[in-house]
């Protein structure tokens, strides 16, 4: 009976146009596209150049700080005033303003003053940005040394002490990297929830289901053959999410890949669970389709997918122990940059399996009590 | 033997008495009708007939079988057409067909004999997908389906609503054919005019059963001599026939008015009143009561 009963679940799902197609492209672009989009490294800073000195000492570092790759020429002023105006139109998003009497200063006193003033509407952008030219203006200091004898140009938001950082386990800091196997995560998420939750209330808004119920066929096998291609895509989805980010982003995960599949296994059995839940409360696609967006979101934002979970205020982070994505997202992400191994990441492991177990009864509960 | 056996059921959805204390029985063989309004409760009963909603008070037995305990029974031997088309849109005819076949433990081959009739006329189409299928052909595919487990008892919930005069008249030839099967055939429809065509039927409004016999009786029960009144200005006749001391009840009824009077009144006497009133062309002729009359001088 089950055979029957996947048989058409599988004609159902290959014969519609839209859901078919979308199980195969929503991994591609997800795991291609959005390790681009999400990226954070920031690149082609506007500059606004204040350069009041005209000496060759200031133009040698206004070409260094164009030259570094970061940043892009976009106004030269006379004063201040007007290179601000440049930022305010959006034009520049750090004024550069080197004084009257660099040279002369730097020469006589051996060392001068630069302003560095960042526009911080975007943080990231102007933060980064800043250091990005503290940077610059200090490898300048050591170049001049030798010509001024010993002279130094200190930056105003230079705040960086001389600290030498290794990042381990992704030592360029690259962050696709880092987000391939939360992408996963988020892939795995999506297509569980929404194709059990929408399934199951497609069938109740489209009344087949009252046909099986006066049938002999058993909930639970009806339940059963609902959840069996699910899983399978969820497999189909990683194979897809790995395949492509190896190819396209050079990111394969250093652990073992019976890890990545255990941890897959259980969750699948999370998302279809959650989604399960979700169609037993809904009476229509549309109401499923909120609730459960409703949810992922908190969810997704919550999970460390964007933002690290320890930079969220205390009470979230505690709230977030319940998040089921994030123990699946931290998980990946120890097998891909760490290669954690299954014996360290015990602790997540049981969580997912707890989660799994909730969900799953939960949805068989609420569906009876439905009925 | 009782096919159907109901003892007082009672079901309320909030506020709303969908059923208030229905009891009846149904007899190996028979084409029952239930007759009413929308929202007079004929759908939940066949949901707690049918084993998909329990009653709030109150016992039903399908063959025997309890309809709370003995479920996974009742659903071996029922066929069940519910009001909405709700087959798989997305799967061919003949798809369905199997897959309801398959559910049910059976093949299409060994219970073909039982739906011939009904599905030749769509097999032609068996390889469209059925949502694309026309109401009628809709409807054959949704008895087909029911039909193919050659079940005990059918429950047909609303079947021709909605569906063209002469499918309707299709539809319920194929009942009297698959009634002479043997089958039990349960079916409610708002539609009075299909009253006749059952064996006995059921009168409903707002979940009570109001009477129940055969076409026949319940149309010679009628207690008082049915009027059909015209006149030349129908605008104008209900307002003076409500007038008239001795009417009874008057409702439209297509392009007459159904009357019937109280002590005293006579037709004659009414033909008078009314030429008194300025009206003309004053037809009163007195007519066989249908199902309809019946029911509306019952839930009046």
């Amino acid at each position: 009976m089950l055979k029957y009963l996947l048989e058409k679940e599988f004609k159902q799902i290959l014969r519609n146009k839209f859901l078919s197609k979308l199980i195969f492209v929503m991994p591609i672009m997800t795991i291609v596209i959005f390790p681009f989009v999400t990226n954070q490294d920031v690149q082609d800073v506007k500059l606004a150049v204040v350069d009041q000195d005209h000496s060759p000492l200031s133009e040698r570092l206004v070409q260094k700080a164009s030259d570094s790759g970061y940043f892009r020429l976009a106004d030269v002023s006379p004063t201040y005033e007007e290179a601000m105006r440049s930022v305010e139109t959006g034009d520049a998003d750090i004024v550069f303003q080197i004084p009257q009497d660099f040279e002369r200063d730097l020469y006589r006193d051996g060392a001068a003053q630069v302003l560095i003033a960042a526009n911080s509407v975007n943080g990231t952008r102007g933060a980064l940005g800043a250091q990005y030219l503290a940077s610059v203006v200090r490898d300048y200091n050591q170049e001049i040394r030798p010509l001024s004898g010993g002279a130094n140009t200190s930056a105003v938001a230079e705040l960086l002490p001389d600290v030498r950082i290794r990042y381990r386990f992704n030592p360029e800091l690259e962050y696709k990297v880092f987000m391939v196997p939360g992408l996963i995560m988020m892939l795995l998420t999506i297509l569980g929830c929404a194709l059990t939750a929408l399934n199951i209330v497609g069938e109740k808004e489209a009344g087949t289901i009252e046909q099986i119920n006066v049938s002999p066929v058993s909930k639970r096998l009806f339940i059963l053959a609902k959840l069996m291609p699910n899983w399978i895509i969820g497999f189909i989805a990683l194979a897809f999410g790995m395949t492509f980010g190896w190819l396209v982003h050079g990111v394969a995960p250093v652990g073992n890949l019976l890890t990545i599949l255990l941890f897959t296994l259980v969750y699948v059995f999370v998302t279809t669970g959650i989604g399960m839940v979700i169609s037993n409360y809904s009476d229509t696609m549309q109401q499923a389709m909120f609730v459960m967006f409703f949810f992922l979101v908190i969810m997704m934002l919550t999970s460390g997918l964007f933002t690290p979970v320890e930079s969220m205020p205390l009470w979230m982070q505690r709230a977030t122990a319940i998040n089921p994505l994030q123990y699946f997202a931290g998980a990946m992400r120890l097998v891909y940059l760490k290669g954690s191994g299954f014996a360290e990441m015990l602790s997540p492991f049981g969580w997912l399996c707890g989660f799994a177990l909730v969900f799953n009864v939960w949805a068989v509960v609420s569906y009876k009590k439905k009925s | 033997m009782s096919a159907v056996i109901v003892d007082q059921l009672y079901k309320s959805y909030g506020k709303t008495r969908a059923l208030n204390g229905v009891s009846f029985s149904v007899d190996e063989g028979e084409l029952y009708g239930i007759i009413g309004p929308d929202g007079a409760g004929k759908s939940t009963l066949f949901r707690v007939l049918t084993t998909l909603m329990l009653a709030d008070k109150g016992q039903a037995q399908v063959m025997g079988y309890d309809v709370v305990k003995d479920y996974r029974k009742i659903r071996d031997i029922i066929g069940y057409m519910p009001g909405k088309f709700s087959l798989y849109q997305d799967l061919t005819v003949e798809e369905n067909l199997r897959f309801f076949a398959t559910v049910f433990n059976t093949t299409i081959e060994e219970n073909y004999h039982l739906i011939a009739d009904i599905y030749k006329q769509i097999e032609p189409f068996k390889h469209r997908k059925a949502g694309k299928l026309s109401g009628g052909m809709k409807q054959k595919l949704a008895l087909s389906c029911a039909l193919i487990h050659k079940p005990k008892v059918l429950f047909l919930d609303e079947p021709t609503t909605g569906v063209d005069p002469v499918s309707r008249k299709e539809f319920w030839g194929m009942l009297l054919k698959l009634k002479r099967q043997g089958i039990t055939i349960l079916v409610s429809t708002p539609y009075m005019d299909e009253a006749s065509l059952c064996d006995r039927i059921a009168l409903v409004q707002a979940g009570e059963f109001l009477q129940v016999d055969t076409p026949r009786s319940v149309v010679s029960r009628y207690p008082a001599t049915l009027l059909a009144v015209r006149s030349g200005k129908m605008h104008r006749l209900l307002g003076d026939l409500r007038d008239y001391p001795h009417v009874n009840t008057s409702f439209s009824f297509g392009t007459a008015f159904h009357v019937t009077l109280r002590e005293g009144g006579s037709p004659d006497d009414l033909k008078a009143y009314l030429m008194q009133k300025g009206h003309s062309d004053v037809a009163i002729q007195a007519i066989l009561p249908s199902v309809e009359d019946c029911f509306m001088l019952l839930s009046k």
